[in-house]
């Protein structure tokens, strides 16, 4: 798993790719907040067009991501979702929680 | 109780690191391939397989590395047996641990591991007793293709 920011006019765009598993999340959670910290965005566009698995793990990230934004008074949405991934959120009801674009 | 013979059978044993949780959906897959599944049949095992062995991995053994089991078998009529087995601290209270975003775990866990795994399977059973161990029983049926795929 890999992640990459880029920031434009305080819109964060998080990258995730690769396989999304309890084993790689470990630590994740810490680097995304202190990014959010940094850039304090009014945008987070979580794109998983490179997602190749996820499991559980990635809920707890994107509900971490939602609650961060909801302090932040701002918006989050998730982009790009691979078929395994899209039905794993599906799956949890996250698809009522957070916006998923195509 | 299930009377029909499995026709055929793999056991791994490995040491609950989350390393391992790649290794056994990824096995998973591999021995499923004998079906013939569709893409989207590997990527419901490997996601239910993913959580029962990360659910041991996390909760069995939460401060000690244990031995996990995880044993696939194939029955007729393409159906396939997922159980993942430790020998840990146990769930006190089943049924509330099934329950969607109950979790025991730190902020790394969102509590869906359970609900993920009934709706990527077609049965769950989850075995418990406290301070002996945990087994959680999956079973998934894989389509019958035309032209073959059928597991005899």
């Amino acid at each position: 798993m890999s992640v990459a920011y880029a920031t434009h006019n305080r819109i964060l765009t998080i990258s995730l790719s690769g396989d999304i598993d309890h084993h790689r999340v470990k630590g994740l959670l810490q680097n995304l907040d202190q990014e959010l910290d940094e850039v304090l965005p009014r945008q987070v566009v979580v794109n998983c067009s490179g997602v190749t698995f996820m499991d559980s793990s990635g809920i707890a990230i994107l509900l971490r991501l939602r609650q961060r934004m909801e302090a932040l008074s701002g918006t989050l949405q998730v982009t790009g979702l691979n078929e395994q991934p899209a039905r794993v959120l599906r799956a949890a009801g996250l698809h009522r929680l957070i916006p998923i674009v195509e | 109780m299930r009377t029909v013979k499995y026709t055929n059978q793999v056991t791994l044993t490995f040491p609950s690191k989350s390393a391992n949780e790649a290794f056994a959906r990824s096995s998973a897959a591999a021995f499923a391939a004998q079906l013939d599944p569709t893409l989207d049949e590997l990527g419901d095992v490997k996601t239910a397989v993913s959580e029962a062995v990360t659910n041991a991995i996390v909760h069995a053994y939460p401060d000690t590395l244990g031995k996990v089991e995880l044993k696939l078998r194939l029955y007729p009529g393409n159906e396939m047996e997922l159980i993942v087995r430790d020998w840990g601290v146990g769930i006190p209270d089943v049924e509330q641990a099934r329950t969607p975003l109950f979790t025991t775990g730190n902020e790394e866990r969102s509590g869906m591991g359970f609900t993920i795994m009934e709706s990527f399977t077609d049965h769950l059973k989850v075995r418990s007793i406290p301070g002996k161990g945990t087994t959680v029983t999956m079973r998934k049926r894989f389509a019958l293709r035309a032209g073959g795929g059928q597991h005899t």
